[in-house]
């Protein structure tokens, strides 16, 4: 096990991942969804490439009405 | 191309390399539904809508998604950066709202609406936050839209920092009180566009009601952008049509060129011919 945050909360997962793996998790269509590992965007061409890490600080974020 | 006469009988708003049909641009936060929501964007007649960046699954309770409701072939969607009270935040949350834009291929993904907030009772700007993310944002590559307050030099130094527009507060976020200081306003329109007549100056914010647009327009404003004044009146469908209205009428008012304002009356028909047993214009 290895355990990453994820937008604030302490998640323990199975083991290290891509972000795209990561995002599966997720019940939202992957162009809805930005990702931040560790404060630096994740470019959606890098998700298969980038591997999240024990330790990690992962943001994921949506858009939702604002003015 | 727009049907409206009076939309197509004017320039169109141009901001940095985006153009609008409509000068006002819409929030889409605080519906009561994402039904109402689109219902009201469509009757508001916008083409640019505002959004928020926010984690996902923290907020909506509902599990519905925003980009479900909003037609992205119609509409170029401007991310904000409310919430953010530094340079830093915003600057992130400018940079992932750009990712999720570039990913759903929406013509957004190159600009944002900056706002950095200083006190979160009044709502009012951070001025020397909002310029440091002002300036490393349009370094970056954005197209900046930057939420300001009514302060003249502070104005003149987003423009100077890059700010693609500069959006001074009519009075502050969601107070709905219109135009507090239309001084302040009219130096900001005066100063920004000495150089550059068609530099973009947009209204932003405590809009209240209809004549609040209008009024802004006939002072010179290009634009306007609103949210609660629509989302929480009564029947918010209906505010977005007046709005749509207001906006077309100050606008054409300002390029109409109104009159001077006169301490006494002129007649406006004719002073000869008069039936009258007294001359015009004389004393009893």
């Amino acid at each position: 096990m290895i355990s990453i945050t994820v937008n604030g909360t302490a998640v323990e997962i199975q083991t290290s991942m891509s972000v795209k793996q990561l995002l599966e998790t997720v019940d939202v269509p992957p162009n809805y969804l930005a990702v931040e590992v560790n404060g630096d965007v994740v470019p959606r061409e890098d998700y298969s490439a980038t591997t999240v890490s024990d330790g990690d600080d992962i943001e994921v974020v949506t858009l939702v009405g604002g003015g | 191309m727009p049907t409206d006469p009076i939309i197509a009988d004017d320039r169109p708003l141009t901001i940095g390399t985006h153009t609008l049909a409509s000068r006002m641009i819409v929030g889409t936060g605080r519906y009561d539904t994402m039904e109402q929501m689109r219902a009201s964007l469509d009757a508001s007649g916008a083409d640019c809508v505002t959004v928020a960046v926010r984690r996902e699954r923290l907020y909506d309770k509902t599990g519905q998604n925003i980009l479900d409701f909003l037609d992205l072939d119609r509409y170029i969607l401007l991310p904000n950066t409310a919430g953010c009270y530094t340079a830093a935040d915003a600057i992130r949350a400018a940079k992932l709202g750009r990712e999720i834009l570039r990913s759903l291929g929406n013509p957004g993904s190159d600009w944002v609406k900056l706002e950095v907030l200083g006190d979160s009772k009044t709502l009012l700007p951070d001025p020397t936050e909002t310029l440091a993310a002002c300036r490393e944002l349009a370094a970056d590559g954005f197209q900046v839209l930057c939420y300001t307050s009514d302060c003249p030099v502070t104005a003149q130094k987003l423009k100077a920092a890059g700010a693609a527009s500069v959006m001074p507060a009519g009075s502050p976020i969601g107070s709905g009180q219109g135009l507090l200081n239309v001084n302040n306003l009219k130096i900001i329109l005066e100063y920004l566009k000495e150089d550059d007549a068609d530099y973009p100056v947009i209204i932003d914010a405590g809009v209240g009601t209809a004549s609040d647009i209008s009024e802004a327009f006939e002072l010179g404003a290009d634009g306007v952008l609103l949210n609660t004044a629509i989302a929480h009146a009564r029947d918010p469908i209906r505010m977005a049509r007046a709005m749509k209205y207001a906006t077309l009428a100050g606008r054409d008012a300002y390029l109409s060129g109104r009159i001077p304002k006169r301490l006494y009356g002129t007649a406006s028909s004719p002073t000869d011919g008069v039936i009258s047993t007294r001359p015009y214009g004389s004393q009893a």
